[in-house]
């Protein structure tokens, strides 16, 4: 049944559905990958050649990081979310999205200010130095109006459905909206300076904002980079690989346990800190629940393919939708096992978080959303993709990319946490903090080239995207039916 | 009830959502403000001076805690690079809290008093110029910068305004004379403030250039007083496990 909406979902023309407000999410969840993926590689430069912040308050890295961060999630990993929420709901629902244009795009223009403001406030120092919440209180409010707009759209047409059932991929993106207002709001409360200052303090402190902070935290990557690319990837690895979902009861165990556990999992990025141990014993024992609905995620998306392996070596869209649950599976597998206090005491405030980081948000996020999207662009502009060859040669740099910023972390993050703790034969500690920056320096080369990798794949995909968008557009009204199916 | 009536039914699916994706948030959020072992009963902690809070701002502003961690974890490791494990109650005036989560430098909970005025001035401007191997960046306009302070009362208010005992009355004062002693209340004072950063400022000549008052002279400042308020000669160790 999971699969009748799918099947039948696929016979529109862009005049059935509001494609316009999906292409500009499109090309901005492109524009931002650039941006974002640029800025992270000048700030893993700047840590291995510190010359890079060349005096030069608006880029040191201090100030860029929130850029690199923002970028991606917000603006890379936003606009696809919306994009591809935008796709799947009109297809599997049957109807026009709710709200009109308008309100559509409300969402796209309220959204891409927030990014862009927040971004350059960022350079000239406003920031509420929350991590992946430093947007400042005016930029908050922004945020929150997109957002409720967004799930007005969202219900609404869902409500205007034409199928009994929703999909499940709708039920996965729905939790992430709900999950993020929740978020932002209880995240964000503050008390400005002034009326007009865009400065605040946050309402709580200490201890109890750590905990909400990190709530907040762990959430965002929960809900933002999880549940709703799990949403994605429950309508694009089927249509791509043109088999049912593995299975249905899978799905349904699956989702609710994950949108359940994930929530009390976020006190683990605070072990041994002046939290309280309970809870943070109770993160970590909910953190290792949550691998079970993870690999489900991943086993059922993986397992859809079943009876269609071959396309893994014929079609790259494939390839990258499955190198993504490979790299969602590895990363849900060591966050669990981060999350257990012994290790958590190596691996807290060394690069092997960050290296964790980006085994998900490379891995899993980009990865999922370049496939997604080689799907989706064909279709939204009615031609085939320019240059598959191109897609084949991202999707290896890319996974070459990857693979050596995770190891580069790796090394140099377990190196951080044996240098700091290791005692010489009379109980002194062998290392000053400064050896093991110095030690450090090989491995945070590698990370930028690693990255160089990865953006490299993502610069040839905005020109290959490019290029079949203007060979699109030229054709357009050839004839419309082409890719329609 | 079969799933089946939830995939139908919106409303349904609405609100079992809702209902799983709160539990986790309540009971692990809510109880932290309630539950009084969460923050320790410790004397000498005391909100940030006019001048201290400035600089706390600019810390903020350039991004510091992405580097810095103010945390500092009941190990012996720790113990020996940075001292005493942090408490809760350290940071309980800590508008937003700056734990941090990432080492790329060392952690700063209690680096008052490590280093001179003068060593983090030119630490400041150009760290390599100290330690050779640093990754940090050169913060050179700090020292440049006249420190704006034209809205301390606002952001005092503000923060008075989330629970930090900055007085604005005479009774008020009071009361912070009781709990911090009239020196400290003193520089709690919300009318007081440009007077009191001014006569800090040039009282402990962070930046080492008495002309004039600069953002470096409040980071200075705020770095200084950093873990240094609890004095722990008094307490027995055993004493902060309780609250754990």
């Amino acid at each position: 049944m999971a699969t009748a909406s799918v099947s039948t979902a696929g016979v529109g023309t862009s005049e059935q559905y509001n494609y316009d407000i999906i292409r500009k999410f499109t090309i901005m969840t492109l524009i931002w990958g650039a941006i974002g993926m640029f800025v992270g590689v000048y700030i893993a430069s700047e840590l291995a050649f510190p010359f890079l912040n060349f005096d030069t308050p608006y880029i040191t890295f201090g100030r860029l990081r929130p850029v690199h961060t923002s970028g991606v999630i917000f603006g890379f990993g936003g606009s696809a979310l919306f994009a591809t929420s935008y796709y799947v709901v009109q297809r599997t629902c049957q109807t026009r999205l709710f709200g009109g244009d308008g309100l559509a795009n409300f969402t796209f223009w309220g959204w891409q200010a927030a990014i862009a403001l927040s971004a350059l406030g960022y350079m000239f120092g406003y920031t509420q130095a929350r991590e992946y919440a430093e947007m400042v209180w005016p930029i908050d409010l922004l945020v929150l109006l997109v957002w409720v707009s967004y799930l007005a759209i969202y219900v609404g047409t869902l409500l205007n459905r034409k199928q009994p059932h929703i999909y499940v991929a709708n039920w996965f993106y729905l939790a992430f909206i709900l999950a993020t207002a929740l978020l932002h709001i209880f995240n964000n409360l503050q008390v400005p300076v002034k009326l007009f200052s865009l400065e605040s303090y946050s309402l709580f402190s200490g201890t109890q904002d750590a905990m909400t902070q990190w709530w907040y935290g762990h959430n965002a990557v929960g809900f933002f980079l999880t549940a709703a690319f799990l949403g994605m990837m429950y309508y694009f690895v089927p249509k791509q690989a043109g088999r049912p979902v593995y299975s249905y009861r899978l799905s349904i165990l699956h989702f609710w346990a994950l949108i359940f556990l994930y929530m009390w999992a976020g006190a683990h990025h605070l072990h041994w800190t002046a939290l309280p141990d309970w809870t943070g014993t109770l993160a970590a024992t909910f953190s290792i629940m949550l691998l079970l609905p993870s690999w489900g995620g991943m086993i059922n998306g993986i397992m859809t393919l079943s009876g269609a392996w071959d396309k893994l070596r014929t079609d790259p869209v494939i390839r990258f939708l499955i190198v993504a649950l490979s790299f969602y599976g590895m990363s849900t597998f060591e966050g669990p096992m981060m999350s257990l206090k012994d290790v958590n005491a190596l691996s807290h405030y060394t690069d092997w978080t960050v290296g964790h980081v980006h085994s998900g948000a490379l891995g899993w996020v980009a990865m999922i959303t370049f496939g997604s999207l080689y799907h989706m662009v064909p279709r939204l502009w009615n031609t085939p993709m320019y240059s598959v060859r191109l897609v084949n040669v991202h999707f290896w740099l890319a996974t070459i990319g990857v693979l050596l910023y995770i190891t580069a972390m790796w090394i140099s993050g377990i190196m951080q946490g044996l240098m700091w703790r290791a005692f010489d034969d009379f109980g002194n500690l062998q290392y000053s903090f400064v050896e093991s920056v110095a030690a450090a320096h090989p491995f945070y080369v590698m990370r930028a080239v690693g990255g160089i990798f990865f953006l490299t794949g993502m610069i040839l995909m905005c020109y290959n995207m490019y290029k079949t968008i203007r060979q699109g557009s030229t054709a357009a009204h050839a004839d419309l039916n082409v890719a329609a199916a | 009830m079969k799933h089946d009536n939830i995939e139908r039914n919106l409303g349904i699916l609405l609100v079992f959502t809702m209902l799983a994706i709160s539990v986790g948030g309540m009971v692990e959020i809510i109880p932290l403000f309630f539950i009084k072992e969460t923050v320790e009963k410790v004397d000498g902690v005391r909100p940030y001076t006019p001048l201290e809070q400035r600089g706390r701002d600019i810390y903020i502003r350039e991004g510091c805690y992405l580097c810095h961690s103010q945390m500092i974890r009941p190990f012996r490791d720790e113990a020996l690079r940075y001292g005493h494990y942090s408490l809760a109650a350290e940071s309980k005036y800590d508008h937003p809290f700056q734990w941090g989560s990432k080492r790329t430098g060392p952690d700063l909970a209690r680096v008052g008093g490590k280093y001179s005025n003068d060593w983090h001035t030119q630490h400041l401007t150009a760290p390599r110029s100290l330690v050779p191997q640093s990754v940090m960046p050169n913060y050179p306009w700090l020292a440049k910068n006249e420190l704006k302070y034209d809205d301390i009362q606002d952001r005092m208010k503000a923060l008075r305004r989330t629970g930090v005992p900055y007085s604005n009355s005479q009774a008020e004062y009071q009361r912070n004379v009781e709990e911090f002693g009239a020196d400290v209340a003193k520089t709690l004072h919300i009318p007081d403030a440009e007077k009191n950063l001014v006569a800090q400022a040039q009282l402990g000549n962070y930046d080492t250039d008495p002309s004039n008052i600069t953002e470096m002279d409040a980071l200075v400042a705020y770095l200084q007083v950093l873990g240094t308020m609890v004095d722990f000669k008094k307490y027995d160790d055993d004493y902060f496990v309780k609250f754990r």
